[in-house]
């Protein structure tokens, strides 16, 4: 047997486990980083945090059993626990992901919790999302069409429909904008989250706003504080290549007229 | 400190429902969006696999269709007159959403792409039907993008990360909201005419749940504190194929698209339960048919608690184009590959048919006589039309939210433009103020989250996809408990801002008064229809029960329910069988 089945076959009894419901748990140490401006003022402290969880919890159930059996001050956003809403981004291990996506047995014995960086912290994993929502309204985010509407739909082949699929799939978790070093240094940038809603409609052959939008980002908060660091595509927990987008944003500002 | 508001017309939520009442609403009158949520975080975004019209643009089709399929899937307890205006309507409702920039699927002549679902037929029952438009398996997170893109053009005024606690009524009419802001812990009174629900389900109050964190009824709660009955509760969508364990959604489009479910002996059971539509039967029996399969011993899974979703065979243009979310929740969830190995499933609590009473126009009414509430409206999930009745089809609920999310915004914004702004009660946020008070000042009590474990716990053991008459009177006895050690829960955090955990009590009470009309209602239901199953009762007895139930809230806290005819039409109640 090469490497490679043997591989497979590891795959195989792992998920027959998962799907045995297999209840030994694991011990996992949570470091987080506390902000708590009712308790200790302007200071942020570390906290940890050892809790029993089945390595198929989601990180997410990690943070609940704390919250919910050890310290209920913990503050931090979630909603659907499977990656589509966006509310709990976070730095985890050093790297933004949703803690809804990231699994316990991918992390234990001891993983690191802290917000996602750039924006104001307000308590604990909570920042103050309006600085980064500011951004996305900045590059106006719905279709422009004047041009009036048929009776059924517009028409828009597959090949047109395909050009802007990947970036139809952010879901403005901030994961990507708040990973991004040049954002760190100047939130004035509007940040990948942004330019990969303008390239959403950018490039959707119905939108007739691309020169307003590229006008916006050709600006000196727009695409071209971009230095191709890829942070942002590693961040993105739908897979989005944020970072081509931004590319293509900034080829066709240079070399494309609209 | 409270801080007053004034406007015309308010939603509450920000879902589909909610954001298409907003609007309608805030191009007529002046209008606010309160949520708990930043708004594209609702939950409308996890919808999957697609909203049903009948375009006909893949194949030939007719709203009358629709409108037959989905009163047939409600098992008949469907008021009739609303499903034929949902389905007449949704033509329209799609085309909107197009010329909105929702990037639909494309035909290869570039119009929106069809596909099949579950209990969508061609002329009564002949064959499934593409009917299902769709954003491969995101159409829901296409619909609150395109939905929150064009309130965002509007300037709509939204108040994120505010909790309505209290709805505030004078003289029987509808006089505003009290909510908590969780920034500061502050409350607001918000003084409007009319006031749009748009809450969402309650999921929430079973273990295994496709439903988010947040679902926890609050709309419904509310209103139900405030003497506003609560209709149909007792049929809950339990969706055949949720994550094993977690419950997560794998929609129902992956059957759409070829996927089948296996039973432990590789038999593909469906075809025994529902010849002729097989895989692509209503969620109700699908689910009561997974439960049978594991009842007689051929459970799949060393457990043998669950079944096979098996889309093994299925095109990989396919599996990558139309599917790719779903596969992905196998991959980080289960650690499977769709592509080469079985994917384990079991039925997952989804959706309330249930809910607030409402009209057609969204306007909340009461009793057998649907007397409106002047002022106050209800649309999507937290509202009951009826357009779903004892069991939603799928794609259904997307279709809900845009329909009657935008009836709801018109006709609340007609009723403000109208309307001479209401009187506020005295002291209009005092009974919020006491409760969080009372909470915040408690040194010690019960952990709510052993509360809220117990309700997920035992709902799941106890009226879940079969009941009884022993399970639910069982039940019944928990929640009592349950509701008195709630009455002593503790919040360990005391302070004002971002106190989450204040939040999700607030939530686990909203979810037990649910529970506690679900449970009403389905005991008192002695027969089997649609989502509600009772073993001891296995058949649908239209001579009783071809009734909608009302369950009140007593002021000695005990549930009084009353019923009242559903509205029929054309269709007459047969047989069930696809």
């Amino acid at each position: 047997m090469d490497t490679t089945e043997r591989g497979l076959g590891e795959v195989l009894e792992g998920s027959d486990q998962r799907a045995a419901g297999a209840t030994h748990r694991v011990t996992l140490t949570l470091k987080i980083r506390r902000f708590n401006p009712e308790l200790r003022g302007q200071e942020s402290w570390w906290d940890e945090f050892e809790i029993q969880a089945d390595p198929d919890d989601r990180l997410l159930d990690a943070l609940h059993q704390v919250k919910w059996y050890h310290d209920g001050t913990l503050a931090l956003r979630r909603s659907c626990a499977h990656g589509i809403c966006g509310s709990d981004a976070m730095m985890i291990d050093g790297k933004n992901r949703l803690a809804c996506k990231v699994i316990v047995r991918d992390v234990v014995p001891k993983v690191t919790v802290e917000p996602i960086r750039g924006l104001p912290v307000l308590k604990d994993l909570i920042v103050d999302m309006e600085p980064f929502f500011a951004g996305y309204r900045s590059v106006l985010p719905y279709l422009i069409n004047d041009s009036g509407e048929p009776d059924a739909e517009r028409l828009q082949s597959p090949e047109d429909r395909h050009r802007f699929d990947d970036t139809t799939k952010c879901i403005l978790c901030a994961a990507c904008t708040t990973s991004c070093p040049i954002f760190w240094g100047d939130q004035e940038y509007v940040g990948p989250a942004a330019i990969v809603n303008a390239h959403r409609f950018i490039y959707d052959s119905r939108d007739e706003g691309a020169e307003e939008r590229m006008k916006i980002l050709a600006d000196k908060t727009g695409v071209f504080r971009c230095r191709t660091t890829f942070n942002c595509t590693d961040a993105c927990p739908r897979g989005i290549e944020v970072t081509k987008a931004i590319q293509d944003v900034k080829r066709s500002i240079l070399f494309e007229r609209f | 400190m409270t801080t007053f508001h004034t406007y015309d017309t308010l939603i509450v939520g920000a879902g589909g429902a909610g954001l298409r009442a907003a609007i309608e609403a805030s191009d007529r009158v002046r209008t606010a969006v309160i949520s708990k949520l930043y708004p594209t975080r609702s939950h409308t975004g996890t919808a999957q696999g697609g909203m049903c019209a009948a375009l006909a643009n893949v194949e030939e089709d007719s709203p009358e269709w629709h409108a037959f399929d989905t009163v047939k899937g409600g098992d008949y307890l469907v008021d009739q007159p609303a499903a034929k205006l949902m389905c007449e309507e949704a033509v329209h409702a799609v085309y909107e959403l197009e010329h909105w920039g929702l990037p639909f699927n494309r035909t290869p002549e570039g119009k929106i792409d069809q596909r099949r679902f579950g209990g969508h037929t061609r002329n009564h029952g002949e064959a499934p039907v593409k009917r299902a438009c769709f954003a491969a398996d995101r159409t829901g997170h296409m619909i609150l993008q395109t939905l929150y893109q064009q309130c965002v053009k509007r300037n709509v005024r939204f108040f994120n990360e505010f909790y309505v606690l209290d709805q505030l009524m004078v003289d029987g009419a509808c006089a505003g909201v009290v909510a908590y802001e969780l920034a500061t812990g502050e409350l607001h009174v918000f003084r409007a005419k009319s006031v749009v629900y748009a809450t969402g389900g309650y999921g929430r109050m079973f273990k295994v749940s496709s439903n988010a964190h947040t679902l926890t009824g609050d709309g419904p709660a509310v209103l139900f504190r405030r003497g506003i009955p609560l209709e149909d509760m007792e049929f809950f969508q339990f969706h055949p194929t949720g994550v094993y364990k977690m419950g997560i959604l794998l929609s129902e489009a992956v059957r759409g698209e070829g996927g089948v479910l296996l039973n432990s002996e590789d038999e593909r059971f469906m075809e025994r339960y529902a010849p002729t539509v097989k895989d692509l039967a209503p969620r109700d029996m699908v689910s009561r048919a997974i439960f049978q399969e594991i009842r007689e011993g051929r459970g799949a899974g060393p457990n043998r608690d669950a079944v096979w979703l098996d889309v093994r065979h299925l095109p990989r243009d396919v599996i990558e184009e139309k599917l790719p979310d779903v596969t992905e929740f196998a991959r980080v969830y289960l650690g499977v590959e769709p592509t080469r190995e079985l994917v384990p499933i079991q039925p997952t609590a989804h959706y309330a048919m249930g809910g607030i009473p409402t009209n057609v126009d969204g306007q909340v009414v009461l009793g057998q006589d649907e007397t409106p509430v002047p002022g106050l409206y209800a649309a999507g999930e937290c509202a009951c039309v009826s357009v779903h009745g004892a069991n939603r089809l799928g794609t259904n609920s997307l279709l809900d939210i845009v329909v009657f999310g935008k009836r709801g915004g018109k006709h609340a914004a007609a009723f403000a433009a109208d309307a001479e702004l209401p009187e506020l009660p005295e002291r209009p946020e005092g009974s919020v103020r006491d409760t969080v008070n009372g909470l915040l000042n408690r040194p010690e009590g019960a952990n709510a989250a052993d509360i809220r474990n117990e309700l997920q716990d035992s709902m799941q053991d106890l009226a879940f996809v079969v009941r009884t008459e022993e399970s639910l009177r069982k039940m019944q006895e928990i929640l009592v408990g349950l509701g008195e050690r709630f009455e002593r829960v503790y919040v360990q955090d005391s302070g004002a801002v971002f106190n989450t955990e204040l939040m999700e009590v607030m939530e686990l009470g909203f979810l037990l008064d649910c529970a506690d009309a679900l449970v009403a209602a389905a005991l008192a239901r002695d027969e089997s229809r649609g989502g509600h199953y009772r073993e001891d009762h296995p058949l649908r007895d239209d001579a009783n029960w071809l009734q909608h139930s009302l369950a009140y809230r007593q002021d000695d806290g005990s549930i009084r329910l009353e019923h009242k005819p559903v509205k029929l039409g054309p269709y007459v109640p047969m047989e069930r069988k696809y």
